[in-house]
């Protein structure tokens, strides 16, 4: 049984905080598939009130079983429950829900955000939360009225019946009496009045002045900030320390050792950084003492010449490839930090039987599994209160919880309530990168133009290898992540003969999902590989990717809305070249068309990108556009700039001169058009990252007749003689 | 013993002179609206007015804030009421948000000297504040649009 149903549910609200006054409504929460497997047999439902909360002032409270990190979540639940209760959109709030399993993910299990699946894994489970909430007021106003609740009707937050009208705060005490309904019946989608319609984010007023909650931001009285000075290369250990001089700073409290190095408290980080920085320690290089970029690269070189474990197999792609027109390429792209703008941190209040953690994380179940085994305590002797996200792309949601299970321990080995800080350099050179991979592909091109024969070797760490996912997302030696939008790829499929195969190579390098996963170079190469193609055949990009994917409509979709929209049958602007790729991912089909120009010195700019999606539904549009551009920029960060290397077992970057994201200057106009679409719903959050790189690269050879293979992009490749 | 004026009001601070001032405004007075976010003054995350200017707060010495007004995001307006905010909230600019109160202080400082500012005005004052969450359009737009409001206050 969980926690928080040992709890009851006085418990459970207070143990949420949520206990402030105000009414509840006592109703049932119907259980997705998944989570109703972690219940015990008994069938015992879950808590109540587990997602909403009315208010006697008629306000609704949402409680998101999803962590806020700037895709807009905060929003678009809401607007599930808000849909099928009638509720005024102007007393909706919303806020984040404690770690307990009623809140697993509605196909993992467990309590994450990721993978772009939030919208439409919640989509019925929200709705009919609200659903089931509008029943049992109708049933309470009916009561009221003296009539049938099929004589009443719900507008705005209020139940009405002929002559009669009650607000659903005045409501919900009654309301919280009637047992919940067993079923409900979800609204007509043509009745829908905010699903699908541009709705304005809930957390802007509070993200405009400052008193949005950050993780970074939180604060007790007593409280003493933390930095910990970790191994300067990967999987160290200390050997020593002398703590004497970090002591003699004005502030520091106390010096502690850790399993990840040293931890220097302090009554405020700057005193906790100073002392850091006159900490001695003597550290054992750990196993990655010779690590270096350009020694990685040969290697990865010389794997993918060699047969490594297939992914995708069909016909007999080396004998195939012995005619027709041979094309051969190796792709290339680095590491990459995920450089949230929020320093990675945590706080955490340990007493005897309680562990407190308030932290921005998207793994809540897995990090308090974690704290649980760190302090002995039972999983549900661990609370979790989720603070906003200051961004996260991934770095958030680690398998192993490094930043949750550190600042757990430095609580633990110093016996204070802290809150453990990540400087800028520490999230640079701390690890847990975008792996970086090398492709290297053989196609051949039939007659007819279509690719006749491909051979694809896709070389770069699993992310997946030795976590809790593995044995669902490895199999016979495949991670899944690491081929996707290769392996399944709707151009691989079509091609009669082909082997797509992978080598994971353990490089010692901590390694992490970074948004769009595999996608971020997937996407890169094989669109650009169908640019080599079409430029092969002499077609022309466009054109040639219609042909490819004619049996796949919404990549056409997405393709044809992108295409006409940016004008690709007009000449561009003088000096202007565009390109053009489409790729799913996540459920989403994404096409982007990029406008560059490259001057003599090979200064690329990136003028305009225009961008169509087909995401199915889209619950709220203007928070898919903010997505796409956000998507967009991002992944203009790593094409123009973002590059982790290695030397002598170290990182070389440290903070943003050296690892430089994009900024207000290079920013290109973006536009964003969705595909009308019935198809089912896929994600937002990070399908509008991998076609950037490709379409920018595409564009720079329609700009320069220069096919560049590998990211970033450098003005000395672009140089013209 | 140091004597801020930190939005109109007066704070007696115990700090080493050499402190940077954010992390006297976010630990010791818990103005924590000014974020960290690279200590190097790369970013703008921590962007705050000196006698009204823009200045990166993680890079300054908490003794040059002595007898000068600093304002944080926390003193820009009452109830969100600063075109900038008001233009940020109309066209959705916050993602994560991390960012936002140095790109808005940052851009008061522009609207002030440039009441219209152009593209390459916008250009040239938001280039040292980043958003990771890529929301660089909409703060282009809100920009503009809060312009246009403080233009049609004007009249």
């Amino acid at each position: 049984m969980s926690g928080n149903q040992r709890l009851g549910r006085r418990g459970f609200l207070k143990a949420s905080g949520l206990l402030t006054g105000g009414l509840v409504v006592g109703f049932q929460v119907p259980l997705a598939k998944r989570a109703a497997a972690q219940t015990p047999p008994t069938g015992k439902l879950p808590p109540p009130n587990a997602f909403l909360r009315i208010g006697a002032d008629g306000s609704v409270l949402v409680l998101l079983a999803h962590s806020e990190m700037g895709q807009g979540i905060w929003t678009t639940l809401p607007m599930l429950i808000a849909e099928e209760l009638d509720a005024d959109w102007s007393k909706v709030k919303a806020q984040h829900c404690p770690v307990a399993p009623v809140y697993g993910h509605t196909a993992f299990g467990f309590q994450i955000t990721g993978g772009s699946t939030s919208t439409h894994s919640e989509f019925d489970r929200y709705r009919q939360v609200g659903a089931m909430a509008r029943a049992l007021l109708v049933q309470a106003a009916a009561a009221k009225f003296g009539v049938k609740p099929e004589d009443c009707r719900t507008e705005k937050g209020f139940v009405i019946s002929v002559g009669k009208k009650a607000g659903y705060g005045e409501l919900a005490e009654a309301a919280a009496k009637f047992p919940a309904p067993e079923k409900v019946t979800l609204k007509d989608p043509k009745d829908w009045r905010i699903i699908g319609k541009t709705t304005k984010r809930l957390d802007s007023p509070e993200k405009v002045n400052g008193t949005a909650q950050f993780g970074m931001d939180v604060h007790f009285p007593g409280m003493l900030t933390a930095v910990v000075a970790r191994s300067p290369g990967f999987g160290g250990k200390v050997k020593s320390y002398d703590a004497k001089a970090a002591l003699a700073v004005p502030g520091v409290r106390q010096v502690v050792q850790v399993p990840s190095g040293i931890a220097v408290l302090a009554d405020h980080y700057w005193a906790a950084k100073q002392g850091r920085e006159v900490l001695k320690v003597d550290w054992e290089e750990g196993p990655t003492a010779g690590l270096d970029s350009v020694k990685l690269r040969g290697e990865f070189h010389k794997l993918a010449a060699t047969p490594g474990m297939p992914a995708a197999k069909a016909g007999d792609a080396d004998a195939a490839l012995g005619k027709g027109t041979i094309l051969e390429a190796e792709y290339f792209v680095p590491y990459l930090a995920h450089a949230p703008m929020e320093p990675l941190n945590c706080t955490v209040k340990l007493s005897e039987d309680k562990c407190e953690i308030w932290s921005g994380t998207q793994l809540q179940t897995v990090d308090q599994g974690v704290a649980a085994q760190i302090t002995g305590l039972k999983p549900e002797q661990v609370e979790i209160h989720t603070t906003f996200l200051g961004g996260g792309f991934g770095r958030r949601a680690t398998p192993t919880s490094d930043f949750i299970s550190e600042a757990v321990q430095v609580a633990k080995a110093s016996g204070k309530l802290v809150k453990v800080v990540w400087s800028r350099e520490d999230d640079i050179r701390g690890g847990y990168y975008r792996s970086s991979f090398l492709h290297q592909a053989k196609v051949a091109l039939g007659s007819d133009g279509h690719p006749s024969a491909w051979k694809h070797a896709i070389v770069g760490q699993s992310i997946m290898a030795g976590t809790m996912m593995e044995a669902m997302m490895v199999k016979d030696g495949v991670d899944a992540t690491s081929v996707e939008g290769v392996s399944d790829s709707p151009y691989m499929k079509e091609v009669p003969d082909h082997l797509v195969h992978l080598h994971s190579p353990k490089t010692g390098v901590p390694v992490l999902w970074w948004r769009s996963v595999g996608h971020s170079h997937t996407g890169f190469v094989m669109e650009c590989l169908i640019d080599e193609l079409a430029h092969a055949a002499k077609q022309d990009p466009a054109e040639y990717r219609r042909m490819l994917l004619k049996d796949h409509p919404r990549h056409l979709a997405a393709l044809n809305l992108a295409v006409e929209k940016s004008g690709w049958d007009k000449p561009p602007e003088e000096g202007h070249f565009r390109g053009v790729a489409v790729h799913e991912s996540f459920g989403s089909y994404v096409a982007e068309v990029a406008e560059v120009s490259v001057s003599k010195e090979g200064q690329l700019k990136v003028h305009k990108v225009t961008c169509a999606i087909d995401c199915g539904l889209a619950v709220n549009p203007d928070g898919v556009k903010a997505q796409m551009e956000s998507g967009i920029i991002f992944a203009l960060s790593a094409v123009l700039h973002g590059e982790i290397t290695f030397a002598d077992g170290r990182v070389k970057q440290r903070n943003f001169h050296d690892y430089p994201v994009l900024r207000m200057n290079e920013a290109p106009l973006i536009e964003t058009h969705i595909v009308p679409s019935t198809g089912k719903m896929g994600g937002a959050g990070e399908c509008g990252v991998p076609p950037l790189a490709p379409a920018v690269a595409n564009a720079i050879f329609a700009a320069t007749g220069k096919r560049l293979r590998e990211l970033p992009i450098r003005a000395d490749q672009l140089k013209q003689a | 013993m140091i004597t801020l004026t930190v939005n109109r009001k007066k704070h007696d601070v115990e700090a080493d002179p050499s402190t940077p001032l954010l992390w006297v405004l976010r630990d010791l007075l818990h103005l924590t609206g000014t974020k960290f976010g690279c200590g190097m003054a790369q970013c703008g995350a921590c962007t705050i007015h000196l006698d009204g200017e823009a200045v990166r707060s993680c890079v300054t010495p908490v003794s040059r804030a002595e007898g000068k007004q600093v304002t944080t995001i926390e003193g820009l307006s009452e109830g969100n009421s600063h075109p900038l905010q008001v233009a940020w909230i109309e066209e959705d600019v916050p993602q994560c948000g991390y960012c936002q109160s140095g790109q808005i202080m940052s851009a008061a400082v522009l609207l002030r000297e440039k009441p219209v500012p152009t593209d390459e005005d916008i250009d040239m004052a938001m280039s040292g504040n980043i958003c990771r969450c890529g929301t660089y359009q909409r703060i282009r737009c809100a920009i503009h649009r809060a312009a246009e409001m403080s233009k049609g206050g004007a009249k």
